[in-house]
Order: structure tokens, then C-alpha cells, then sequence
């Protein structure tokens, strides 16, 4: 599927893995630790006007709202970069469909199925959930993309995760990648397509697919992608109505004969409730092994992110921590993705539910989860977050740690105090 | 690469690696390469003074012009930021060798001019202490303090053409003429 829309960019009849080839893109997105380098690369291309400005997707989203002075002077780099080139995708903070690059790209209907895009981010991967060929790339790749409209690829292998049965109870996408990254490890898609596939595909959410296509980075691998179902095409009529209207998207299918370099079979049934501890995403386990070794207390829970910050996360950690307390000693931040899901979160009330139970509620931003502001960990203090990297340092002090899960576990491990299943939470009492 | 630390070899590619080598295991990732606490900067220099703090505390304060970085599997994975091989060529790192690289930090390196080689022996193989010369453009390594040649993966055609070209960037000024388009435009 990836080769096939990759051929289709590059004006191919068809593509195989290893093939250098150049490819004309649909969409190209950076923030704001990316996209200033990569002015200054695409004026020393000697271009003056970038090649399409409705193409280019640019957010403040990681050191904003500004932490510091010279993230100030990033995100006014980039403001005015836009200003100038008239850039119609330049979310500024507080504007509507602002918000964490991922949630807002298919958020506001920006990726549609065949699309062929890059950013200069490593998460850019999770719009292969509608179809599309989508992956990370750095600030030269993104200034050079923005003054030409193409890129180079090779062409990947691909891998298929063949998914069958349906999920149980609280386990949801994230659980499925983090499973799928503890089986092949931490480099075991790399330079490789992640391509999901089997009748357990019908049984995931929009949601699911995107956290799990989020994480395709995180097993090394270029994209993941999945098949177009009517779960994609209802997602494409609600946010992006127009071009669902005019069918100005491209259903691409892998041929029955396609060639994998492997495959992996998935029950759903089989996937547990994951915990992957520190320092590598392949370190994920079933949490009551993880809950059963290791009864230490955590100082903080993070849940949002690019990888579970959309509004059925919320939803889902809401109805969890709705009646109850988040545990003394434990600070939990509640971070919607975009502008649109917090609003949503606020008119539907879980907002006031967080806030009671003892929850921060921040703005949309990148900010604790590459421990760049707004929830930096000390020394010796220990996260439990449903973001997507556990890595030494990542969210703050190299001495601290951090316990990669869902959404569920995050609430448990909030009201527990310890790493912790949903299944632990006591019942609550009924007024 | 520092004239001081390195000699010409046969080719002009050709160098004796002579420096320090900086030893590491499997998948160093960005985020021990430069923490995203200092990416509120995108000044090459301030960059490298915080060049792999979380990994090893003594790297900014000890490399040297020349020397190199000798890794495992899956080295630079993580994070797409490039500010990652810019703080380490800043650093003064003549080529890091590794086992193998992740796909971003493969294409960044290229892109900017960070001397890479993809080769598993090699990176088994050389010990803290080994002197090097290596062949960018043939991707050979000799150990010349165990006598042993080892082959790098390759370079296909098109990444040689952009780094023949310095990287992307001049690939891109080399192939474009922005400004004929735009006077055309205009």
C-alpha cells in the first residue's frame, strides 16, 4: 500500500523496496523546534516563495505557550515566516484548530486518504491511519520540501501486523502498539512500513489507529498505515466534508499478493493492559506484572500528547476519574490535544471532572512530554504517561523515569498512587 | 574535519581517524544526544556544549576536533530533530560509525554533512584506543591497531549525488533555478 502511493507521487507505474525515488507531496509539517532552522534552509535553496503556501501546516506547539525567551524568538521566527509567504495553515496558539501537530492535521481534515506527506517531526506517521503515506523528516528535508514541493524516499520493506478477534475491556491502541514494539523490538520495523491488515482492523477507532500509527516511530519503522474502511471514510465526511463531497481523496489497497518481509499475526483478545518502563518503548509488559514487581509510588501522570491527547482519551479518563481523587503526592496533568477537544472537554463537563478529582488542566502543547516545560520531572521522580517515549532525560531530569501506557492505567496509576490496572480502582460508593 | 586531526589519504575522502573514540551502545537517541531542553536554541556551538550530557557528562567537555563516535544498532532514534548531528558535528566529530542508524537521523546526517558509515563488524569489532583510516567515498574502515579491513553498507547512487553535492541543499540549488521561476512568475 505505502509503495503503491509512493509510485503514484513519483509519477511511477510502480516502485519496489530499495528504489531512491523523488516524490511530489501533499502536505508538509513543522513546529516551532523545527520549522526555524528550515527557513533558513529554503532561502539558502535560493527560493524566495514557497511552492504552494495551502501545503504547509506550521504550529507552535512544543516550547509554546513560550517557555523562555529564545522559544519566543522560534515561534516569532516562524510567525512572520508565515505572515510573509501568507502560510494558510499557520495555527497560532489560541486560534481555532490549534493544537499538538497530530491531533490537528486530521483534526481539521488536512490529511485525506492517498496523501503522500512529510514533517519535520518523527510523529508525522500517525496520518498513515487515514490512508495515507505520512513520515518524519528534519528541518532540511522541510526547508528544501518547502521551496520544491518533493522529497527523496527509498522505498521501504514493508511489515504486516495482521489483526484479528476484538479488544477487551479498557485495552485500546496504545496497548496494541506498545505490544506489537515489545515483540519486535525498538528498532525492529527500521526503514520499514508498518502495514495493518486482517479483519481486526474493522474493530478500531479512528483513535486507536492514529495512537497506533503514532508509535510506528517508535519500532524504527518509516510509516505506519492503515487499510481505507468505512471507519476512515466516516472520519474524512466529518472533518474534512468538503473533500468527502468531492471525493478529492485516493483509496490506495494492498494487492492480495502483496510482498512483506514479515508478518505478524494479532488477537486483539490476546493484548494485554501494557506498561512499557523505562528506558525503551520495547520495554512494555502486562501491567499487573509490571503492578505486581513494583509497588513504588509515582510523583506524576501525564495524559495527552500527540499519541493520546484527542477527545475519546478524555472521555475514557474522565469516566475513570469522575467520582474520585487523584493520590496525595501524585500531580496529574490533563492536557487536551487542540483547542477543539478542549472546548469539547469543557462543554461536555469533563474538564470540571478532572479539576475535581484533583487534576491540572493545561493548554494544548508538546510541553511535558519531551520535558520541555509545564510538568518537568525532578531526579528520582517517577511518571506514569501516555505519551510515546520513556527514553533517558525525555521528560525531564536523566535520573527520573517514566512508565509508557493508556489511557486507563494513567488514571489508575493517578488514583492508586503506584503503577496500577483499572481493575484495582475500588468501586465507587453512590451518593 | 580538523587538518590537524586528520590526515589526506589516497583519496581526498581518505583520512586517518587518529582522535578519540567515543564508544557507545544500542539505540542512543536523540534525546540523550541533545535533551530537548535545549532545543530553544539552533546555535550549532551552544548545541554541542550540551552534546550527549545524559549518556556520558564528560563528551562537551572532552571532544576534540577529529575524533569519533562508534555505535551500536538503531543509533539516533527518537526524535526527528536535526539539531541532534548538528550538536555532534559541531562537536568536532570527524564520523560516527554504528552498527546501524534510525531512517531520520540517516537522512539528516546526509542532508547536513555529518559523515556517517553503516557498518555492524566495524562497530563490534573497534575498541576504545584503535586508530582509523577509513574511505568515505569506497566505505572501507582499517583497524590499523588490529590490522583489519572492514566494508561499510554502500552509499546508493543518489545519496553519493547529494553528498557530492554537500548535502541537500546544494542538490536542491543545483537542480532548481528558483530565481529564473520566479523573474517567470513575476
Amino acid at each position: 500500500m505505502t509503495q503503491k502511493i509512493l509510485a503514484a507521487h513519483a509519477g511511477l507505474e510502480t516502485v519496489k523496496a530499495g528504489d531512491l525515488i523523488e516524490a511530489k507531496l501533499d502536505l508538509m509539517l513543522g513546529n516551532d523546534v523545527t520549522v526555524p532552522p528550515a527557513i533558513d534552509v529554503f532561502y539558502r535553496t535560493g527560493a524566495t516563495r514557497v511552492f504552494d503556501q495551502d501545503r504547509i501546516v506550521m504550529v507552535p506547539s512544543h516550547f509554546a505557550p513560550n517557555k523562555d525567551i529564545k522559544s519566543a524568538e522560534h515561534c516569532k521566527k516562524m510567525r512572520l515566516f508565515a505572515a510573509a509567504q501568507g502560510i494558510t495553515h499557520y495555527y497560532e496558539q489560541g486560534s481555532k484548530g490549534m493544537g499538538i501537530e497530530h491531533v490537528i492535521v486530521p483534526e481539521n481534515g488536512l490529511v485525506l486518504p492517498g496523501y503522500c506527506m512529510i514533517g519535520a517531526d518523527s510523529h508525522t506517521c500517525t496520518d498513515g491511519a487515514l490512508g495515507a503515506f505520512a513520515t518524519g523528516v528534519g528541518s532540511t528535508d522541510l526547508g528544501c520540501a518547502m521551496a520544491t514541493g518533493q522529497t527523496w524516499f527509498k522505498v521501504p520493506q514493508a511489515i504486516r501486523i495482521n489483526l484479528s478477534g476484538q479488544l477487551r475491556p479498557h485495552v485500546a491502541g496504545k496497548d496494541l502498539i506498545l505490544y506489537v514494539i515489545s515483540k519486535i523490538g525498538v528498532d525492529g520495523a527500521l526503514y520499514r512500513s508498518m502495514e495493518y491488515t486482517g479483519p481486526g482492523v474493522a474493530q478500531l477507532s479512528m483513535n486507536d489507529r492514529l495512537t497506533i500509527c503514532n508509535m510506528a516511530i517508535e519500532a524504527g519503522g518509516k510509516n505506519g498505515i492503515f487499510p481505507v474502511d468505512q471507519v476512515t471514510l466516516d472520519y474524512i465526511r466529518e472533518h474534512a466534508p468538503q473533500a468527502y463531497a468531492q471525493k478529492n481523496y485516493q483509496v490506495f489497497t494492498a494487492d492480495p499478493d502483496a510482498e512483506y518481509v514479515q508478518t505478524l499475526d494479532i488477537d486483539l483478545a490476546e493484548v494485554p493492559l501494557m506498561v512499557a518502563k523505562p528506558y525503551l518503548p520495547e520495554n512494555g509488559q502486562d501491567v499487573r506484572l509490571v503492578a505486581a514487581a513494583d509497588q513504588a509510588a509515582i510523583q506524576q501522570v501525564v495524559i495527552g500528547s500527540c499519541t493520546n491527547g484527542r477527545y475519546d482519551d478524555f472521555k475514557v479518563a474522565a469516566e475513570l476519574l469522575r467520582g474520585r481523587q487523584v493520590a496525595p503526592g501524585v500531580r496529574c496533568f490533563i492536557i487536551p490535544g487542540s483547542q477543539a477537544v478542549y472546548l469539547r472537554c469543557l462543554r461536555d463537563g469533563l474538564l470540571a471532572d478532572f479539576v475535581d478529582a484533583g487534576c491540572v488542566v493545561g493548554p494544548p502543547t508538546c510541553g511535558p512530554c519531551i520535558g520541555g516545560h509545564m510538568g518537568v520531572l525532578a531526579s528520582e521522580e517517577r511518571c506514569v504517561s501516555t505519551t510515546n517515549r520513556n527514553f533517558v532525560g525525555r521528560m525531564g531530569s536523566p535520573e527520573s523515569q517514566t512508565f509508557l501506557a493508556g489511557v486507563p492505567v494513567a488514571c489508575a496509576s493517578a488514583v492508586m498512587g503506584r503503577i496500577a490496572s483499572p481493575d484495582e480502582l475500588p468501586e465507587l460508593v453512590k451518593a | 574535519m580538523s587538518e590537524n586531526q586528520t590526515k589526506p589519504g589516497d583519496a581526498q575522502t581518505d583520512c586517518l581517524l587518529s582522535g578519540k573514540l567515543y564508544c557507545y551502545g544500542d539505540n542512543v537517541d536523540t534525546d540523550v544526544i541533545i535533551p530537548a531542553r535545549y532545543l530553544n536554541t539552533t546555535d550549532p556551538a551552544e548545541l554541542a556544549k550540551h552534546c550527549m550530557e545524559d549518556l556520558d557528562a564528560d563528551f562537551a567537555a572532552t571532544v576534540k576536533p577529529g575524533d569519533f563516535i562508534v555505535a551500536g544498532q538503531n543509533f539516533g532514534s527518537g526524535s526527528s530533530r536535526e539539531h541532534a548531528p548538528v550538536a555532534i558535528k559541531a562537536s568536532g566529530i570527524a564520523l560516527v560509525i554504528a552498527a546501524s542508524f534510525s531512517r531520520i537521523f540517516f537522512r539528516n546526517a546526509i542532508n547536513m554533512g555529518l559523515p556517517i558509515l553503516e557498518c555492524p563488524e566495524a562497530a563490534a569489532d573497534i575498541q576504545a584506543g584503535d586508530q582509523l583510516k577509513v574511505s568515505l567515498t569506497e566505505g572501507w574502515i582499517e583497524n590499523l591497531s588490529r590490522q583489519t579491513r572492514y566494508q561499510a553498507t554502500p552509499f546508493p547512487d543518489f545519496i553519493r549525488k547529494l553528498m557530492a553535492a554537500d548535502g541537500l541543499v546544494g542538490y536542491v540549488r543545483g537542480k532548481y533555478d528558483f530565481a529564473t521561476t520566479e523573474e517567470a512568475k513575476a
